[in-house]
């Protein structure tokens, strides 16, 4: 298999590992630079990233960056990942033959738990003590012998953002033999008996399997089954050891963590000396004075957040607009190159407008990156969160939900995308399926042609009171189908927000164009692949069957190909709320991405003409199409229904894919496809034959 | 010893210091908690509130942590 040949040219496997905000990725940037490959765990969301670095002789080594995270503790299968990587579990990844704990200097003592728990597993540790420089800015006086001898592991202070300390680092990391931690927290006598029982009973290498019987110890007895694959026997010795535990005034949950904060006081007493103004104000504390007071909070974080959708929205265009153009320069050239046949439709068509289509999202997926990178590096991302959580908790929700529902209103993609930074499981599935009933910018055009058709005489002000209502009843969608799915399907206790609100820092760019970068090269590998396939599949659709006579309108032609015939055959589904054939060919083709619903109605409709004159002309062609008992079809209520319809309906294949991306499921992504198309009936439905029952008709 | 007044974190006020001396939270909860460094007899101090009046922020162990009053009422705490 691939993945153990490539590791076979590799000398050591190294893993990194640190709390959330300790700068390891920047470490595991500079180490690696652009020798990195993502790829995903089998059956959990969480990415696995790995890349190649040499060692101080140049011996070529495979660095894994572990997920971030404040203790070793598994409550769900995200959070196995990396205990499992650790304990040699995880086919396919092989257990690392030594560990870089990054450590943040300004906050040793909270970001030695991790180092604690890494040492108790027996495997060899080298510490990176990262950020001195900030550290030693807020009077931090860290005596690195006293650290070395109190840890008993190698221990390199780094500057992640400048390069300091990496030539110990790739020493320390490369020494041969690497030496073993010696155990340093001292659990309760009992508290150690057990763990040994327990360990002798473990089906792992005896090193190993202390650390590994401590955390099971450790687990909460409901949370046992549900994270451990371990046979039935050793679940129930450790339930056993676990009531004995308790019956001997021993908690079985917080003794090891006492026991490691004691070990950690006695490390920081010896180590850490906290210069003046220990308790002072720091520049950190005085901006948050005013980010999150009650007034200036509001008001910057309502500024950042119209900043970055503005960006997103609108500077965006311009790089879109470039991109749309480039893609009808293509299609020109090829019109022009090549004589009129089916492989000259599939290029343009096809081939051109699908891979248009994927590339023009890539504008709006850097610009919301490079927000979140500043965001996320500065720290401000907390205070969002911060001030965000009252109203995310009442549906069930994390602060953290707030930035990629947000970014859903220019474009779902990137805001799903976003999620990435909601750690709990169903949190980030319940924002992935809500994301796309935010009103995004591609349904603008849907909108502006029913408002034309459905008011035309109407003001200006009447038509965006309307506009709003689209993007209001959006929004309350997305709330209550948020509050619905943590009431039911993903069930979850609201969780629990604890979040570390760490000091304002300088963003590291570097970190951030790199990421920029990894994200849209994903993005272009998988989920182009999917968005290019359907894009050519559904042309063939709208292309094939070919008309027998020689003098059909593309209208015609539209009708008798296999998507016409879809349109026919779902329109008694559809004649409920109100809509003919020809309504349904546009919904169809709207299936790959909203804004074809007008390109595909100039078509049904034999509108020739691009551009403005073409919508004036379409809409007044929809105003005069008549049904066969000569009432009218677009009437305000068809229209009123239709735009409904739009709100809340998955139509969109680019979703759809970057959703089978993010989950690593089909199964997520055909359930939103499923749900919001039978919600987005069902509201059409209400709005059509409600207004008819009121005499709207 | 003089007496422990046993209140709820989520009752002190800004500014205010207090430490740790139980918990009354389900155990994912505590479990997660004691991880943070909100261990039984840890010292903290009151930072802030949220301006919608919840999540609550304490500085504890020498860094800054927001929870919500709903947890924050779980953990019994006594005024220094």
């Amino acid at each position: 298999m691939r993945g153990s040949e490539a590791s076979r040219e590799v000398i050591r496997h190294v893993a990194i590992a640190g709390n959330p905000n300790c700068g390891k990725s920047t470490i595991f940037n500079a180490l690696t630079g652009l020798r990195q490959k993502v790829g995903n765990y089998p059956g959990v969301t969480v990415e696995k990233k790995t890349g190649r670095f040499f060692g101080s002789h140049g011996e070529p080594m495979e660095l894994l960056d572990l997920p971030g995270s404040y203790s070793l503790q598994v409550r769900s299968p995200d959070e196995a990942v990396a205990r499992d990587v650790l304990l040699g579990r995880l086919p396919g990844t092989p257990r690392p033959d030594v560990i870089i704990c990054v450590v943040d200097a300004s906050n040793l003592e909270r970001n030695l738990y991790l180092v604690a728990q890494m040492l108790e597993l027996q495997i060899p540790v080298v510490v990176a003590l990262n950020m001195v420089d900030l550290a030693e800015e807020n009077g931090v006086i860290i005596d690195l012998m006293a650290l070395r001898e109190k840890l008993g592991v190698p221990v390199i202070p780094t500057v992640g953002t400048k390069g300091g300390g990496f030539i110990e680092l790739r020493q320390a990391v490369s020494r041969s033999p690497l030496p073993l931690p010696p155990i340093c927290a001292q659990m309760p006598i009992v508290f150690e008996r057990e763990t040994m029982s327990l360990a002798k009973l473990l089906p792992v290498a005896p090193e190993v399997a202390r650390g590994e019987a401590l955390l099971l110890l450790t687990l909460h007895e409901d949370a046992l089954e549900a994270v451990v694959d371990h046979d039935p026997a050793i679940i129930e010795a450790t339930r056993l050891a676990q009531r004995r535990l308790v019956a001997g005034g021993i908690d079985p949950l917080s003794a090891p963590v006492d026991a490691r904060y004691d070990w950690i006081g006695q490390v920081c007493r010896a180590a850490l000396h906290q210069g003046g103004g220990a308790d002072g104000i720091s520049i950190s504390d005085r901006l948050d004075g005013w980010l999150t007071d009650r007034v200036w909070g509001w008001v910057a974080f309502l500024g950042v957040m119209s900043l970055m959708f503005f960006c997103i929205f609108t500077v965006a265009q311009v790089p879109m607009e470039w991109i749309r153009e480039a893609t009808i320069w293509l299609s020109q050239l090829v019109v022009n190159t090549l004589p009129e046949s089916d492989l000259r439709g599939l290029l343009t068509d096809g081939v051109i407008a699908g891979v248009g289509g994927v590339v023009i999202f890539l504008p709006q997926i850097l610009i919301l990156y490079f927000f979140l990178g500043i965001l996320e590096d500065t720290g401000y991302i907390a205070r969002a969160a911060f001030i965000m959580d009252r109203l995310m908790s009442r549906v069930g929700l994390h602060g953290k939900s707030f930035i990629p529902m947000l970014s859903s209103f220019a474009c779902a993609i990137p805001g799903i995308m976003a999620t990435r930074t909601i750690e709990n499981r169903k949190d980030r599935l319940v924002t992935i399926l809500v994301a796309p009933l935010m009103s995004c910018s591609a349904r603008l055009p849907v909108y502006a042609l029913m408002i034309a058709v459905l008011l035309p005489v109407a003001s200006a002000f009447e038509k965006a009171g309307i506009l709003l209502g689209m993007y209001v009843l959006g929004i309350g969608a997305a709330f209550v189908m948020a509050w619905l799915f943590k009431k039911t399907l993903l069930r979850g206790e609201t969780p629990m927000l604890l979040l570390e609100m760490p000091p304002y820092r300088a963003p590291a760019w570097k970190t951030i164009a790199l990421r920029m970068w990894e994200r849209a090269g994903l993005f272009l590998r998988r989920a182009g692949t999917v968005i290019l396939a359907l894009s050519i599949l559904l042309w063939a659709l709208a292309t094939f069957p070919k008309p027998s006579g020689s003098s059909t309108t593309p209208g015609e032609a539209l009708s008798q190909s296999f998507a016409g015939q879809m349109g026919h055959a779902i329109e008694p589904l559809i004649a409920p709320l109100g809509y003919d054939w020809k309504i349904g060919i546009g919904l169809i083709g709207s299936f790959a991405a909203r804004e074809v619903f007008v390109g595909t109605m100039s078509i049904v409709y034999s509108v020739e003409d691009q551009g403005e004159a073409g919508v004036a002309a379409l809409r007044e062609t929809m105003a005069a199409e008549r049904r066969p008992n000569g009432r009218p079809v677009f009437t305000p209520l068809v229209c009123l229904g239709l735009m409904v319809f739009y709100v809340l309906a998955m139509q969109c294949i680019s979703t759809i894919a970057i959703v089978r991306r993010e989950t690593n499921s089909w199964r997520w992504p055909l359930f939103q496809l499923g749900y919001m198309t039978s919600l987005a009936w069902v509201a059409a439905w209400v709005v059509y034959q409600g207004g008819r029952l009121l005499g709207f008709e | 010893m003089s007496e422990e007044v046993d209140v709820q974190m989520s009752g002190l006020g800004i500014g205010e210091k207090g430490r740790v001396l139980g918990f009354d939270l389900a155990p994912e909860f505590r479990s997660r908690l004691l991880e943070m460094g909100l261990t039984i007899g840890v010292e903290f101090t009151v930072v802030r509130f949220a301006p919608l009046g919840d999540p609550m922020e304490i500085k504890v162990r020498g860094y800054h942590l927001s929870l919500r009053k709903k947890e924050a009422s779980g953990v019994r705490v006594t005024r220094l």
